[in-house]
């Protein structure tokens, strides 16, 4: 493989993990806080059709990024009144989400825009734009491994290094500072939390609200980036495998944005996989590499290569004892 | 001085039960001040009042002589007071610093906190002789290290009042002689430290004054230096004991023993030691009742003659069969071998709550051929059996319909008695049987049991009530720290007797000489 | 799960799930208002679109027969305790049964045999396929949503796999299997009907209906009735009560989710046998959350069960019928209204319940002293 194609992986692993990472990131939060959220799939879904619409409405690349952020605040935030101002079923509600908004993004995509539920192609001027991309141009001549680094990570668009900064920085949150530190405690034994005189309710809300922003910025980036428009159903499973991808990472940011950047990987490369035969296995079906994300977290899931524990109190509604 | 603590005239009622009523207490400053009591006297509301868990129905509260209203531990905290409970607030993944810290960080930036807090926190331990590996894991430290973090949590949110709730039931020996030690030192710097025990040798050896509840009230309030074991023996267990039951003639055990448990221990998943060397032995035509505070292996000892927990040594014979830990006794198999089992929670284990009372009646019993004809449950037949149990236990309302859980606890419990001793079973192990229960079930189920020991069964009895254990027991074991400290016959039964047994004075030999 | 004041039992079966439809339907309806049509026009046009002819009808059941079953696989692991959102997945490993089945012996075997052997299979992969995430909660503690939820996604790959490169019909463009042989065919009721010398209009609807009544009440007699059913619902409900009657989870969790499982995997017949004669990407689409919504409101008891898959069976008929006759209305419209449905009779739940109980309980109250 030369350096060409080494550096064309890369980057569209880098694109395909970039709504994966965002996503898991929102998980992550969420989750580590006590609160499932199996809803990914749908406010992705959601603040994307919100965001081709408003783009195509307002030809505003900033509007239309406010927008889609207000629609996965909004919908966090439903998340949280149903499931920890009262205590309804998590998981349910996280299926109710993704459920609505499959079905309500077509409906109003129809109405709306009369495409079949598309919204209209976004011209570049409210897409978002490459970075970088002088730089790239001008590594052409450098040594190969160079060469495939520059195709790899130059010429993104600013949706990608973002997900990338917000990595590490979701990680420090988490680990450096006194809110992580509180978040998290909120995800393992609320009680204790409530006892010492934080509010468990406060960090579950603040923890929802990122997640909401995160999701919206996933969102986003489907349609700001990589598509020119909103296709229905275009998020295909993947808040799942953000899901996945999460527990993979045994619930940390670093570890997720791996777990990411691998299925990523698998899911860039599995179309140029198919039929062609790999060292000591022959031709791998691109159903497999398809179905690989999903089986390697059972497998974690399973304690087979490593335990991968969940915060202990998730899931569980906190209700004060006082 | 003023007192560091002074409560007045509290009073609180938990629906039907006065758990404090009119009670006075005085802690002076810079003491350690203990507090006894049997299970149910009052102490542990008490000190829920004063630390603002609960909120008192009546009376006052002075907190260094300043009237003092505590709504939430907030306030409690604000006022210096700190707690340190039976069971740790911790968060097993954090270190044992990220605990202390949590909710009272000095900053915003983590290791900007932690820097401050080490420094203090490393002050603190100092002066107070208190050693914590501040940046281990908590899962990684043992019992005691875990307490003594608890103890620090609440020096480093400016406790000078500190209140310890049964601090020595989790602890080793050694780990004991360690807390010990530690209070002292508190003690030497001021703090003031309220002690709730049922352990009379810690209170003789830790404190300066000391207070006994019972059923509420105090009944005894002085310096330790004034007072015996013996003293506050008879004090907890109170005047009340009637000893024997007049013409209620005691039973002759007769026979073989239907059950026989020898040399059971166990150990909990925390590695702590709950049956240390238990062996029992039940006759037909006799009750056995188990006294002493709840949480010394009762309930494990019941658990596992019913099989439902597996021992980690000692064996058990019943019925011509011999158990072991490698094949021990399953739920199913005891009741084929006419073992029968009143669990202490019957809410979450006697009964299925959302299942209507024909259905948990059956409960166990579901596989019997009488119920269950090929897979096909009889309902006609749960429904006659539950109706005859409700009516012979008069369990009200009376009607087999309503959902298990939508009875009153009396009558929940006249269920899960009447289920288990419809199949006359030969052996019947009984859990607190009339905890939450009202006067007049009471005895309607006291009369019942003893109705089975005269038919020839072997009851078997665990009451945190001792008025219970005495009204109804043959004889009586008293459990302390996993093995059975003593056995009396009812009519040995005298206050100071069993407050010794139950006051940990005799098994204090028996822990040194196994030390 | 229980309120300070219990709602009446015919409150919570009955008066609750149409609450919280009324709910659903009104957001809905605000919805339909948005996107500019007149929310009762739509409602009348969709009652006649699945009520108002003959083939109409037929469609409603036939789209409700997918909804049985998938509706009873959620309400049986339920009531085991668990949330099997893994029906998506076990239907599509039924219609596998069904096809390898079908393929094998459609040629050649009479319809007595193939058509139990079909359905033996169906259920057989379906309860398989649940078997795997069962068995890891059961032991190794791995909650089950998410692995049923992964599975899911494995079963869609596994699909795709073999039906491009094993079972495609080599003399057609489309994904799908060769058609299925003559002992395969599930009769459809036209066909029935014909042979009685009725005239009744093509459709799906096929003899998979009378299977899924026939499951709805098998379902009913197994888990109120029997002693598995006595055993499975006491670990749902209390696993400590269970475990101190000598009753063991990992066993009861094995049973309901695989029953479970063979439940969804009974799709196969209504929709790889009955309707298409073929194996094909696309039969399952959405009815396992459609059964996740059924069995909501349906109060996971079979009699509600039926109820609402006629409900939806309706709504998938009249908004197929409203998709031709109302330019720029989809059923997508429909699929909302799902959500909608799981969002107020299941996250909400309980929000909506205690308001109610307060309600009820106030009415009582100032009705009472009028009877003295």
């Amino acid at each position: 493989m030369d350096d060409i194609a080494v550096g064309t992986l890369l980057a569209s692993t880098l694109r395909v993990s970039t709504p994966l990472i965002l996503c898991a990131l929102a998980g992550t939060l969420s989750e580590r806080s006590g609160v499932i959220d199996l809803g990914l799939e749908g406010k992705m879904l959601l603040t994307a059709f919100a965001a081709g619409t408003a783009a195509a409405v307002f030809g505003s690349l900033a509007l239309a990024l406010l927008i889609a952020v207000a629609v996965g605040v909004a919908l966090s935030m439903l998340h949280g009144y149903a499931c920890v101002s009262h205590r309804g079923d998590q998981v349910v509600m996280g299926m109710a989400i993704t459920m609505t908004a499959a079905g309500l993004t077509v409906v109003l995509g129809i109405a709306w825009f009369h495409q079949g539920g598309q919204t209209p192609p976004l011209p570049d001027a409210v897409r978002l734009s490459p970075w970088f991309s002088a730089s790239a141009d001008l590594l052409r001549d450098a040594p190969p491994v160079l060469k495939a680094l520059a195709i790899g990570l130059l010429g993104h668009n600013i949706m990608v290094y973002a997900a990338l900064v917000l990595v590490p920085a979701v990680a420090w949150l988490l680990a450096r500072t006194r809110f992580g530190l509180r978040l998290r405690a909120a995800g393992e034994n609320p009680a204790m939390v409530d006892a010492a005189g934080v509010s468990v309710q406060a960090l579950r809300y603040a923890a929802l609200s990122l997640n909401g922003v995160l999701c919206s910025l996933a969102g986003s980036y489907l349609v700001l980036a990589q598509n020119p428009s909103f296709i229905p159903h275009m998020t295909a499973g993947r808040g799942y495998m953000a899901l996945a991808a999460m527990i993979f990472g045994k619930w940390q940011p670093v570890g997720a944005f791996w777990a990411c950047l691998l299925f990523g990987f698998l899911d860039a490369s599995a179309i140029r996989l198919q039929g062609a035969p790999l060292p000591w296995i022959g031709a791998v079906p691109v159903q497999a590499i398809q179905a690989l994300p999903y089986v390697m977290t059972i497998v974690l899931l399973a304690g087979f290569i490593g335990r991968s524990r969940a915060p202990k109190a998730l899931g569980v509604p906190y209700a004060k004892t006082h | 001085m003023m007192p560091a603590v002074a409560m007045r005239g509290i009073r609180k009622r938990f629906g039907a039960v006065q758990a404090n009523d009119g009670v006075d207490l005085t802690v002076a400053a810079g003491t350690v001040h203990g507090i006894v009591g049997e299970n149910g006297a009052g102490k542990s509301t008490l000190m829920s009042i004063l630390y603002g868990l609960v909120s008192a129905d009546g009376g006052s509260i002075e907190i260094n002589g300043q009237a003092a209203t505590i709504r939430h531990s907030r306030d409690a905290m604000q006022l210096g007071v700190g707690m340190v409970h039976q069971h740790f607030m911790l968060v097993e993944t954090f270190s044992a610093l990220d605990n202390v810290l949590l909710g009272a960080e000095p900053a915003w930036h983590l290791a900007a906190a932690r820097a401050q807090g080490r420094v203090r926190l490393q002050d603190l331990m100092r002066d107070s002789g208190l050693q914590v590996r501040l940046d281990a894991p908590v899962e990684d430290l043992p019992v005691g290290e875990r307490q003594r973090l608890e103890i620090l949590k609440a020096l480093y949110r400016g406790a000078r009042i500190l209140i310890l709730d049964e601090p020595t039931a989790v602890l080793t020996p050694q780990e004991t002689e360690q807390l010990f030690h530690t209070l002292r030192q508190l003690r030497a710097r001021g703090t003031t430290i309220l002690l709730i025990t049922h352990k009379l040798k810690e209170i003789i050896a830790l404190t300066d004054a000391v207070t006994v509840m019972r059923a509420g009230r105090v009944v005894l309030d002085c310096a330790t230096a004034d007072t015996t074991t013996d003293a506050l023996a008879q004090a907890m267990v109170g005047r009340r004991v009637q000893l024997g039951r007049g013409s209620d003639a005691v039973a002759q055990a007769h026979g073989e023993p239907l059950l026989r448990a020898d040399h059971l221990q166990w150990r909990d998943a925390a590695g702590v030691v709950r049956l240390a060397d238990v062996s029992i032995a039940l006759r037909p035509g006799e009750i056995v009742g188990i006294a002493g505070v709840s949480g010394n292996g009762q309930s494990e000892l019941l658990d596992a003659l019913a099989g439902l927990l597996v021992p980690d040594a000692g064996d058990l014979q019943l019925a011509g069969r011999r158990f072991t830990p490698a094949r021990w006794l399953d739920p199913a198999t005891a009741r084929d071998l006419a073992v029968a089992h009143v669990p202490e929670d019957r809410q979450r284990r006697g009964l299925v709550l959302p299942f209507a009372a024909w259905e948990s009646a059956v409960l166990g019993y579901h596989a019997r051929p009488r119920y269950d004809h090929h897979g096909w449950m009889v309902h006609d037949t749960m429904f006659a059996d539950a109706a005859s149990m409700m009516e012979r236990y008069d369990v009200r309302p009376r009607d087999p319909r309503i959902r298990s859980g939508q009875f009153s606890g009396g009558n929940q419990q006249k269920l899960v008695l009447a289920r288990e001793a419809m199949p006359e079973p030969k052996v019947l192990l009984v859990g607190q049987p009339t905890r939450g229960v009202d006067i007049g079930a009471i005895e309607f189920i006291h009369g019942r049991l003893r109705a089975m020991r005269d038919a020839g069964g072997a009851l078997l009895v665990v009451s945190s009530e001792l008025d219970e254990i005495l009204a109804l027991a043959d004889r009586v074991l008293v459990m302390n720290g996993g093995r059975i400290s003593g056995e009396l016959p009812i009519d040995a039964c005298t206050e100071g007797a069993l407050g010794r047994l139950m006051g940990d004075a005799a098994a204090d030999s028996v822990q040194s000489a196994a030390a | 799960m229980s309120s300070d004041q219990e709602l009446p039992r015919w409150l919570d079966l009955v008066v609750l799930p149409l609450f919280n439809l009324a709910l659903a339907l009104l957001v809905c309806g605000i919805v339909v208002l948005v996107i500019g049509l007149d929310p009762l026009q739509v409602l009348a046009l969709l009652v006649r679109g699945a009520f108002g002819s003959r083939i109409g009808v037929s469609y409603t059941l036939y789209y409700a027969t997918t909804f049985v079953f998938t509706g009873l696989a959620v309400a049986v692991a339920f009531h085991g305790g668990l949330f099997n959102i893994g029906g998506e997945g076990q239907a599509m490993l039924g219609g596998i049964g069904t096809a390898l089945v079908a393929l094998a012996l459609g040629d050649h075997a009479s319809a007595w045999i193939v058509l139990p052997a079909m359905v033996l299979a169906a259920a057989v992969f379906g309860a398989a396929w649940a078997a795997v995430p069962a068995a890891l909660q059961a032991w190794r503690g791995s909650h089950v949503v998410i692995t049923t939820i992964m599975f899911n996604f494995i079963a869609s790959a596994l699909l795709s796999w073999l039906l491009i490169n094993v079972l495609k019909d080599p003399g057609n463009m489309t994904v799908e299997s060769r058609s299925f042989g003559p002992g395969a065919h599930v009769p459809a009721l036209h066909e029935l009907l014909a042979l009685a010398g009725v005239q009744w209009p093509r459709s799906p609807l096929n003899l998979s209906v009378l299977l899924a009544a026939a499951s709805a009440v098998l379902v009913y007699l197994l888990v109120w009735r029997t002693r598995p059913g006595y055993m499975l619902r006491a670990v749902g409900h209390a696993p400590e009560a269970a475990r101190y009657a000598g009753i063991r989870p990992p066993a009861q969790i094995m049973f309901s989710m695989m029953l479970s499982g063979a439940l969804a995997g009974l799709v196969g017949i209504n929709e790889v046998a009955g309707t298409h004669g073929r194996l094909l990407l696309d039969y399952v689409v959405g009815a396992g959350f459609a059964g996740i919504a059924v069995s909501l409101i349906g109060r996971n008891h079979p009699v509600g069960i039926v109820l609402a898959s006629l409900l939806f069976g309706a709504l998938y008929q009249g908004g197929a019928e409203l998709a031709f006759e109302i330019a720029g209305f989809s059923r997508d419209m429909v699929f909302t209204l799902q959500g909608l449905i799981v969002l107020f009779s299941g996250a909400m739940a309980q929000v909506a319940a205690p308001t109610l109980a307060r309600a009820w309980f106030a009415l009582e109250h100032r009705l009472r002293p009028a009877h003295g």
